[in-house]
């Protein structure tokens, strides 16, 4: 099993939980796992094309994966996957 | 016990310790041998005038000192003091202590000045100063050549919000001699709960005026610089030209992406912060400096290449903020930005750090540099700054509203 760290904005997906357990062969597979016991998840992570948003990086231990093998990189057992998307805190810059 | 007289001393000494002319002190300095220069003198005396690259340790304080900078006892040390007899004297104390390669400048600094050669006269620290500063110059990373450093130094907050209080209050208390202010926002009541910058009686004030009156009342030595407008792509450059670093507390995402892009425009270190709910961001966007010897890092490009689009994040305006979050952010980046300013440490350059306030964890990633990033990478197509609304999703705004800054 892999560790997921969730961020703040999904942790509404996972009922709040900051980390997940689970278990897959490498990114892609890992996001499918998260799904499946948290629907909605692979929705706020992936663009159309299948391929991680643009604007979130995905890690697994302290390094980035699209320096690796993107959603193919490996995932063993006791990885670290840290989910990190942009944050500009404060107020919506529409306001 | 045989007494000696202070001849007979000097003579023992001149015995003792071989000595070195002025001349040849200068041309072992000019061809960069590694020889270590001590004034010995009393600081009245070192502040009027000192031989550049000369280490200033008082010779009350020489043997306690010396190992600081030069702990090879075979390491060739001058000692210099104004006239060539108090250096014997400390130079002995040297040898006893094993250093082996020992000299002392014939004639001392006077000696120097008259044989025509140049010297500095360095900036130091009052006298108020010294109190106002003495846990900084304690440490001898820091010491009162770093503190004139952070006295020289012009720092830029973009934003006197969450990040921008603890962050201006901290720099401002360490002496960063000029710190710019940028936003144009006035203090509301629901800005109280983390901005400390801000009291009850600002409500309504602009937070630049508020902010300068906190700082002011902090240090005095601190020059304030507030810039009460948005930042836009109109006048990031001319703002941000004027600093040495940039720290960015800004809120909103074209807000950040023009400040990465002008900070790498013009070679400008930023210190980047976000936070949100009970999480915190921090890293170091270090643009290469060539001229200075400098290999940089990743920008916010190369790590965030496009905007999440409009409504797909939630801001902390709807979702909130641990008031407290904002005040480790905004410290660890004010720590960030006193080490680029010393030049000490590790900068978190290349790295993004995380922090989860709830199970209290600071984990360390590594953030590389993207070779197709639009700004830094090989082929850069963003050149000039574009309008960053647009880019970021927003419709197309009135002037005044681009890049508009509203703060944590």
């Amino acid at each position: 099993m892999a560790t997921v760290y969730v961020p703040t904005p999904l942790r509404r997906l996972t009922g709040g939980q900051a980390k997940v357990e689970v278990t897959g062969e490498d990114i892609g597979t890992v996001i499918q796992a998260i799904d499946a016991q948290y629907p909605g998840v692979a929705d706020r992570l992936l663009d159309d094309d299948g391929n991680i948003k643009r604007f979130i990086n995905v890690f697994v231990n302290d390094a980035e994966i699209r320096g690796l093998q993107g959603m193919h990189t490996p995932v063993k057992a006791n990885d670290k996957v840290s989910i990190v998307p942009a944050m500009a805190g404060g107020r919506e810059a529409t306001e | 016990m045989n007494t000696i007289n202070r001849d007979q001393l000097l003579e023992r000494a001149r015995r003792e310790v071989p000595e070195i002319s002025p001349q040849e002190v200068k041309a072992q300095l000019d061809s960069n041998l590694p020889v270590t220069l001590v004034d010995v003198r009393e600081r009245e005396e070192f502040i009027q005038g000192h031989v550049p690259g000369a280490i200033f340790i008082p010779r009350g304080y020489l043997e306690l000192q010396i190992e600081q900078y030069q702990p090879d006892r075979n390491a060739p040390v001058v000692v210099y003091c104004a006239g060539g007899v108090r250096s014997l004297l400390a130079a002995r104390n040297l040898k006893e202590m094993g250093y082996t390669n020992v000299r002392s400048m014939i004639g001392g600094f006077n000696g120097w000045k008259n044989a025509g050669l140049k010297f500095t006269v360095p900036r130091v620290l009052t006298e108020d100063q010294r109190l106002r500063y003495s846990r900084h110059t304690l440490l001898k990373e820091v010491g009162e050549a770093g503190q004139i450093k952070l006295l020289e130094a012009k720092v830029l907050l973009i934003g006197a919000g969450g990040l921008g209080s603890p962050a201006a209050m901290y720099l401002a208390a360490a002496g960063v001699g000029t710190l710019g202010i940028v936003d144009f926002d006035v203090v509301d009541v629901s800005n109280l709960q983390r901005q400390l910058l801000h009291g009850n009686k600002d409500v309504g004030r602009p937070k630049v005026e508020s902010a300068a009156d906190r700082i002011r009342d902090i240090n005095p030595d601190v020059k304030v610089t507030p810039h009460n407008t948005p930042l836009t792509s109109d006048n990031a450059l001319e703002i941000i030209r004027q600093y040495d670093i940039v720290l960015n507390g800004s809120d909103n995402f074209p807000t950040r992406y023009l400040v990465n892009d002008a900070c790498h425009m013009l070679g400008k270190p930023l210190v980047d912060g976000s936070i949100f709910m009970f999480e915190g961001q921090a890293t170091v966007y270090l643009p290469d400096s060539p001229e200075h010897g400098i290999v940089g890092g990743p920008c916010y490009r190369c790590l965030y290449p496009e905007p999440p689009a409009p409504g797909e994040v939630p801001s902390c305006a709807e979702a909130g903020v641990l008031g407290v979050l904002p005040g480790i952010v905004g410290s660890i980046q004010a720590i960030e930005a006193i080490k680029l300013i010393l030049g000490i440490g590790e900068p978190l350059v290349g790295k993004l750090l995380l922090i989860d306030t709830l199970d209290m964890s600071f984990r360390t990633l590594k953030v590389q540099r993207d070779p197709n990033c639009p700004l830094c990478g090989e082929h850069p197509t963003v050149t000039e700054l574009i309008d960053y609304d647009q880019f970021c999703g927003f419709p197309a705004r009135e002037h005044a509203a681009t890049g508009e800054l509203v703060v944590a």
